[in-house]
């Protein structure tokens, strides 16, 4: 029992991070019908920017705010600069795109702080079960996702930014700006991923550090459904909580197995999602 | 007035529009008809931006809309419904009606044109929190023209109000365009392949064929030309 509900809270929090990484792709997907596979390489530059901030003025805070802006230029300048030029071609050149983006600044993160490990901080005390840092994890989490499904659900700009992402051409026509929405939303989604990145580093960061959350990030929206940034949330707990106990009950070297089963579980039998409803799309 | 001078549009090396010419007066219904094909959706997508003209000019009250994003044109005033309604499904019913105004600063009078389309159109009202997938083909084309007037626009363009409905319904929404005009000087362009119903209420005509105006006449002469009728509008 002890060890059930040891295994369950590490789930959550591990869950968390998933949730707030699969609610980037989310966001990205919904747009633009594009995984957006750089996600982890923004969140690792915006990670090592706070790292050498954090390092340069003894501030864990300030490097935490400066990743977060950072990974939102990140993520509107990649929209400008690599996705805008491709709007006309099919979605497949913009997911090559950020492909290759990922690799680049994986790479580009290493040449400038090496590949070698670097510690990076916790937020909190993480010592013990559901430490300080895993609530300040989960709590994070959940606030942020709280604030992004507001913004959509309930604004102004949220109702321009899911009509561009629904209906491009009608929005334009009734005014929307589709091209600065999708700007806003890549730019929010890379904020997001960025928060991601800082939470599931510790204790050490280096150019693959994110890699398996990636994975994991991607497993969740699947999950939840990839248009569905309230089902991805749902799906990146549940599985964070799922993993926790194939790893726990099964063997660690069991995780990575079991979140590619249910990956191909899913998109055989539900490709919408555990919380989606199959939809036609009009072209 | 809308100014429309030798625009020409292709689509790759397929002409659509050759050289059309067309004027409208402020405050007039003109009924855009044609066969199918012969260019009246193209017309309407390049006075709203969504098509870019290949040649020729078009002015709205003097300002040149050549050119200009889709949004930019809307924003001036334009308000473009397209074929089939363009209702976003995904959205309910009040969103989409409120997401036809959103870049109108002033809020209050934002609020004023949404009670004024709940009174227009009764139907939306009782569904204003449902998904417009929930809405029949009559009352997504009544969501689609309240949230185009939702802008208040001084220019209408309305492709193909009548397609799918029923006679009565499509009566009702040609009564309630009749009014608008009457009451807030809108001017409409309303394409149509339902000929005799758009003459009904429009003051004048042009027929296109091929991309090209075959003909231009008050909406009386039109409906009373026989050759014309059973050339071109099918009846």
């Amino acid at each position: 029992m002890q060890e059930f509900l040891d295994l369950t809270l590490g789930g959550i929090s591990a869950g968390a991070v998933y949730a707030a990484l699969g609610l980037a792709l989310v966001i990205i997907y919904r747009a633009t019908r594009v995984v957006n596979f750089a996600q982890p390489a923004l969140a690792l530059i915006s990670t090592y920017l706070a790292y050498s901030v954090t390092k340069a003025t003894g501030s864990y805070w300030l490097g935490f705010a400066v990743a977060i802006v950072a990974g939102t230029l990140l993520g509107v300048a990649t929209e400008r600069l690599l996705i805008r030029p491709l709007r006309h071609r099919s979605e497949l050149s913009s997911i090559i795109v950020t492909l290759g983006l990922l690799l680049v600044l994986q790479a580009i993160a290493g040449m400038i702080w090496s590949n070698e490990p670097l510690a990076f901080p916790y937020a909190f005390d993480f010592v013990g079960r559901f430490s300080a840092n895993d609530l300040f994890v989960v709590l994070v989490v959940l606030l942020i996702a709280a604030l992004v499904l507001v913004v959509f659900k309930y604004t102004p700009l949220g109702l321009r930014m899911r009509a561009a992402a629904f209906a491009p051409e009608v929005a334009r026509t009734l005014g929307v700006r589709v091209g600065l929405m999708l700007t806003i939303g890549w730019g929010l989604a890379a904020a997001v991923g960025s928060l991601a990145g800082l939470l599931a580093t510790p204790p050490f960061l280096f150019p693959n550090v994110l890699d398996g959350v990636f994975v994991y990030a991607l497993t969740a929206a699947v999950l939840g459904g990839l248009d569905n940034p309230l089902g991805t949330i749902a799906g990146g707990f549940v599985l964070g909580v799922g993993l926790s106990y194939v790893s726990g009950y099964l063997g660690p070297e069991m995780v990575t197995i079991a979140a590619l089963a249910i990956l191909v579980v899913v998109l055989i039998v539900r490709p919408s999602g555990l919380f989606g409803r199959a939809k036609v799309r009009r072209v | 007035m809308l100014e429309i001078d030798e625009l020409s549009v292709a689509y790759g090396a397929v002409r659509a529009l050759d050289g059309v010419g067309l004027a409208v007066e402020r405050g007039g219904i003109t009924a855009v008809l044609g066969a199918n094909g012969a260019g009246k959706t193209t017309l309407l997508r390049t006075i709203s931006g969504l098509q870019p003209a290949r040649g020729g000019r078009i002015t709205w009250d003097g300002k040149e809309l050549t050119g200009l994003a889709p949004d930019r044109i809307a924003r001036g005033g334009v308000a473009h419904v397209p074929e089939g309604g363009g209702v976003i499904t995904e959205l309910t019913v009040d969103e989409n009606l409120r997401l036809g105004a959103l870049w109108r600063r002033d809020r209050a009078d934002r609020e004023a044109a949404r009670k004024e389309m709940y009174e227009l159109f009764p139907p939306l009202e009782e569904r204003s929190a449902k998904p417009a997938s929930t809405l029949s083909g009559g009352e997504r084309q009544m969501l689609a023209i309240g949230r185009a007037l939702m802008s208040r626009p001084e220019l209408l363009l309305l492709d193909e109000p009548s397609l799918g409905l029923a006679p009565l319904i499509t009566a009702r929404i040609m009564g309630i365009l009749r009014d608008l005009r009457a009451s807030t000087g809108l001017t409409v362009v309303l394409v149509e392949q339902n000929a005799h119903s758009a003459l009904s209420i429009a003051d004048r005509g042009y027929v296109l064929a091929l991309g090209r105006v075959v003909a231009v006449d008050t909406a009386a002469e039109l409906l009373a030309d026989d050759g014309l009728r059973h050339a071109y509008l099918g009846f």
